[in-house]
């Protein structure tokens, strides 16, 4: 509750310092708008329904790229840590490919797919796939030989071994590069919207585009704003949870 | 099946080894880990692999798990050849091996969930009576890592337990825990062992220990893996490690390992 009140407090006061200096007549109101003009844009977009729209589109992009990365890297993580063959083709292309931001594949899928939902869903795919491969293979790789050694005795092979040990063994990994993967996946994606208008879904990317266009800078913060809080949710509901069940059960995260 | 049933003492079993021979290839040379050993465990029997580290004990117990394999040599279960591992032979090792993704019932459970011919409810039940029979009843939901070192040993054993195996293979289960903690173990193993009638084999370095559990203490000398000696143990149970007719056994295995070291050294010497 304390802690909660420090937030408040702070966040407070940096809204009013910004609602002050921006109305000090030292900036162009144009440029630096007040917190006070930004949410007056939030509400009307909120109201005519627009902020909704093009959150949902994005959101649909993220989630749905997002899930195929996963599910494709995943399963190609696994057998990196467990045959030769995929750790010396697969695992080396993931190596390459985890350097490479992903943003750099926006001109390509342009180019391949032109200006459609496939296209994002290239990006997002790539921006996420290479790094969960890597961190699942890390993952397994990394875990002590002796639950292994263990689940043998009690009787668990095949896929029971890989589903109820080398799987949530790997947890602690996996979810690192999950997160690895979404904020990779997340900025490519805002790159991609930002860079080229997508004919198919009008998304928060090319809100805040258009918001320059327009010269208001009000829109603009508005969306940045936006982008900020769904960052904060994904974390909190997405991968929190994860990782309180990780702290919980391998009594890691505690500092103090 | 009913939890009555499941919780009956599994028939314990005869383990015959029989001329097992296993090398290790190291970067520099090869390591005769076990020469052409053989060891007879009868039915309910608990026996004592004692040795200095690199005697192969720990190579023996995990062919007889069925972990590893033999050059040479066989190791059967009432008559049956052991060739990987079986819900007949559990084993408990020097790392507690629990996995930290499940918390202390589910850790009992998971060798259960393996068993056929069980409801979940008589899986729990049975897990439940395991937990209670290591003094750990009241730690349920606890995690792995809240756990003392001396718990997680428990948890372990119980786990190993939980399944009935008719053999019970333990590699210096305890080595890693502090004397009192041990020492109390050492109490609790034997009621365990009187109440649960299982075949153990147990490996030590520790020759009290193994005078203190054993009805048989069998020797190992290292360079290459031998059978030197066996000494039976026959003092009643409950028996105490701190006790001078104990003592007078371990200063006797203690003066024989002594005794072939030295002339190890003096080969080497030659």
């Amino acid at each position: 509750m304390k802690r909660a009140l420090t937030s408040i407090v702070f966040f407070g006061i940096l809204i009013g310092i910004w609602e002050f200096a921006a109305r000090s007549g030292k900036f162009s109101q144009v440029m630096f708008p007040p917190p006070s003009n930004v949410a007056e844009y939030i509400w009307q977009a909120v109201e005519d329904g627009s902020l909704a729209s093009a959150t949902f589109v994005t959101l649909k992009r993220l989630l749905v790229g997002y899930s195929v990365g996963l599910l494709l890297g995943i399963p190609l993580g696994l057998f990196t840590a467990k045959f030769k063959i995929f750790q010396d083709t697969i695992g080396v292309l993931a190596l390459g490919m985890q350097a490479l931001p992903s943003v750099c594949w926006v001109p390509l899928a342009l180019g391949w797919f032109g200006q459609t939902e496939m296209a994002m869903l290239f990006v997002v795919v790539m921006g996420t796939l290479w790094s969960v491969i890597i961190a699942t293979s890390d993952g397994v790789r990394s875990m002590p030989p002796i639950y292994l050694r263990a689940a043998k005795t009690m009787g668990s092979s095949g896929l029971h071994t890989w589903g109820y040990v080398i799987l949530p063994a790997s947890l602690p990994y996996l979810v690192g590069g999950m997160k690895q993967g979404w904020a990779f996946a997340w900025r490519s994606l805002m790159a991609a919207e930002i860079f080229v208008v997508i004919l198919t879904g009008f998304g928060l990317g090319q809100l805040l585009q258009y918001g320059r266009d327009l010269h208001a800078m009000d829109q603009v913060m508005a969306v940045m704003i936006v982008l900020i809080v769904i960052g904060l949710l994904t974390d909190k509901l997405l991968f929190a949870p994860w990782e309180r069940f990780l702290h919980r059960r391998w009594g890691t995260g505690n500092l103090k | 099946m009913s939890v009555e049933s499941e919780l009956k003492n599994a028939a314990a079993e005869r383990i015959e080894v029989d001329g097992i021979s296993k090398s290790f290839t190291t970067k520099h040379r090869v390591v005769l880990a076990l020469d052409r050993v053989s060891l007879k465990v009868s039915e309910g029997e608990f026996v004592c692999l004692v040795g200095p580290s690199g005697c192969g004990k720990s190579t023996l117990l995990n062919i007889i798990a069925g972990l590893e394999h033999p050059d040479a040599g066989r190791v059967s279960a009432n008559g049956i050849p052991v060739s990987e591992p079986g819900r007949d032979r559990m084993v408990m090792f020097q790392e507690h091996a629990l996995f930290p993704w499940l918390d202390v019932m589910h850790n009992v459970l998971f060798g259960l969930k393996l068993k056929p011919g069980l409801t979940n409810k008589e899986r729990r039940e049975v897990a439940e009576y395991y937990l209670q029979l290591v003094g750990l009843e009241k730690f349920h939901h606890a995690n792995v890592h809240e756990l003392s070192g001396g718990m997680k040993q428990r948890v372990a054993l119980a786990r190993a337990l939980a399944p009935n195996p008719r053999v019970l293979l333990m590699d210096e289960p305890f080595a890693s825990l502090d004397a009192l903690t041990r020492e109390q173990l050492y109490g609790d193993m034997q009621e365990i062992w009187q109440a649960r009638r299982k075949t153990i084999i147990f490996v030590t370095h520790n020759v009290r220990e193994a005078a203190c559990l054993g009805d048989r203490v069998v020797l190992f000398s290292p360079n290459p893996g031998r059978i030197r000696k066996e000494f039976s143990i026959n003092l009643p149970r409950p028996r105490d490690i701190n006790s001078v007719e104990l003592a007078h056994y371990s200063s006797e295995i203690t003066a024989s390992l002594k005794g072939f070291t030295a002339a190890q050294g003096q080969e080497a010497s030659e």
